[in-house]
């Protein structure tokens, strides 16, 4: 017995030590930006030589760095806006208002997720051509609303389908119009989603490369698409810096996500306590 | 009658699901579907009609050289991915909810973060200078750096490092329904953990390695950013070697190519949808 307990506790032991070389692995690539950036090196040097902002003040006094970010960011909420409003509508009518073919459409819809991002780039780019889109700010926007929709389509399909139409069954009979219902009932139930289906929009765009190459254009130089042809050419510690606001951004948001849902869990299991 | 009444009947009613739908796809149609049919087109039509591109690519050994790194880097990937997956997924699956939530962290934290910020960490860390080459230098353990970067290793690593999360995923969700009791019935009736292992565990977690060895394969065929950045020309895939011949105006091979992988690609999916069925794929999406 004893030796039975002994024999199963080695291999937790050699388990949780598989785990945590497995966790370094994912999370050391992106926390070993952080000490780089403070160097005072002119080279990439580890450990650092001496701590300097040298790296950020190369950042923000760069506007061809600044005007980059600034690029990104109006693209990314333009894409949010507009791949959210379009996923909910399309999610409304797969969700509420089935017929037969639309289990196609919902594929149809899904595709761009499905077919690697080059042989999208190339396709778009052909078209672009002839449209006169390629390098305009609307031609981005739109190539990188296809790539953030199917997201977006799946996290409201799934929020529709967690909605107890009971709940609105219920306002319309005590006479709510359908606009109070909406705006009271069937928003606020969907609102991690909406939150969700945001995020996913915004990152989809915010982090795309490979469509900017090929629309972007001389206007276009996106902050991903600066980083590229920066990494291509020459290495020096300002990247660093770049790479250490982005992954600062990329914690806030992401703990801002798991707030949400735990705070979403934790009402939840509220709910259900009381029932 | 309220019902009706708010809703509205007839016609409309069955106009108001095409309403919904009208722009999303107009822009799957229109900036998804018709250029991609267009490259179809291109492909057979640039720069004579027929099928001379196909047969370039066929009969030229160097393309070939690229297909076939391409599935072979994609296959390393795979392999790599699993092993480091499979322990760690079973390991969250058996942890409490709640801790399994909290070590999740470490697995979805690199969804968010950009691939550019990534890949300068993996030049930081296998360059000639590098955090590792200097670490080895410092501690003796060698006398000259080791070439870690810009070839077949660290394409196969910045690949894999991206790659994982989607592994993870996929085999803690099956992992999670299988039923733990049906392997302490076996190991107390005096089956060995060998045993218990072949003929229980791992053919139950099967639909997981099945679905994330799929999902892993499929999104390793369209890597473009790692291969560019982090490998030699030896490691040119069918992404850059498309992308070279758009820059050089070769549409031709360039498109013939793109039908190539898009075909690849959609065939794997077909066996997912046979194996798996979409759904699966549509609710892991929906799952993070």
């Amino acid at each position: 017995m004893i030796a039975g307990r002994t024999g199963r506790r080695l291999p937790h032991t050699l388990l949780w030590a598989y785990a945590i070389a497995v966790f370094a692995f994912l999370i050391v690539p992106l926390v070993v930006v952080i000490p780089v950036s403070f160097s005072a090196g002119m080279y990439l040097q580890f450990p650092p030589p001496g701590f300097s902002l040298h790296w950020y003040r190369d950042y923000f006094g760069d506007p061809q760095w600044i005007d980059a970010t600034v690029l990104s960011v109006e693209i990314a909420l333009c894409v949010v806006v507009l791949a959210v409003t379009v996923g909910s509508l399309a999610a409304l009518a797969i969700v509420r208002m089935p017929f037969p073919g639309i289990g196609l459409i919902r594929i149809l819809l899904m595709t761009p997720l499905i077919v690697p991002s080059v042989v999208v780039a190339v396709a778009v780019y052909s078209v672009y051509v002839s449209f006169h889109l390629i390098g305009s700010f609307l031609g981005i926007v739109l190539a990188h609303t296809i790539l953030a929709l199917p997201f977006t389509i799946v996290l409201m399909v799934a929020g529709f389908q967690r909605i107890d139409r009971r709940l609105e069954e219920a306002s319309y009979t005590m006479g709510a119009s359908v606009a109070w219902t909406f705006r009271h009932i069937t928003l606020p139930i969907l609102r991690p989603s909406l939150f969700a289906s945001a995020i996913f929009a915004f990152i989809a765009s915010w982090d795309e490369i490979i469509m900017v190459i090929f629309i972007g254009g001389g206007a276009g130089t996106t902050l991903p698409l600066r980083m590229f042809n920066y990494l291509r050419t020459e290495i020096n510690p300002t990247i660093a810096a770049v790479s250490t606001l982005l992954l600062i951004v990329a914690i806030a948001v992401f703990a801002g996500t798991e707030g949400f849902r735990l705070r979403g869990a934790a009402r939840r299991s509220v709910k259900g306590s009381d029932a | 009658m309220p019902n009706e009444a708010r809703l509205g009947s007839g016609r409309w009613m069955r106009l108001l699901p095409f309403l919904f739908l009208a722009p999303g796809l107009a822009l799957v149609l229109l900036l998804f579907l018709y250029p991609l049919l267009r490259l179809v087109a291109q492909s057979v039509l640039d720069p004579t009609p027929g099928f001379d591109n196909y047969v370039a690519v066929v009969t030229d050994p160097t393309l070939w050289q690229i297909i076939e790194t391409t599935l072979i880097i994609s296959a390393q990937c795979t392999i790599v991915t699993l092993l480091l997956a499979y322990p760690v997924s079973y390991l969250l699956s058996r942890l409490p909810r709640a801790r399994a939530n909290l070590l999740m962290m470490f697995v979805l934290l690199p969804f968010w973060t950009s691939l550019l910020v990534r890949m300068y960490a993996w030049m930081v860390l296998l360059g000639r200078h590098g955090i590792i080459n200097e670490a080895l230098l410092g501690m003796g353990l060698s006398a000259t750096p080791y070439p870690l970067l810009y070839n077949r290793f660290a394409v196969v690593v910045g690949m894999s490092h991206f790659l994982l999360p989607f592994m993870i995923l996929s085999l803690y969700s099956t992992m999670i329904g299988i039923d733990h009791s049906l392997i302490e019935a076996a190991s107390s009736m005096g089956s060995s953990f060998r045993q218990t292992f072949m003929r229980i565990y791992l053919p139950l977690s099967l639909p997981g390695i099945y679905a994330g060895s799929l999902l892993v394969f499929i999104l390793g065929m369209g890597f473009y950013i790692t291969p560019a950045l982090l490998g030699s020309p030896q490691e040119t895939t069918i992404s850059v070697y498309i992308q070279q011949q758009i820059e050089e105006l070769n549409w031709g091979e360039g498109t013939a190519m793109a039908v190539i992988l898009v075909g690849i690609v959609v065939a794997l999916f077909a066996v997912y949808d046979r194996l798996l069925g979409f759904d699966r794929l549509f609710r892991s999406v929906g799952a993070q």
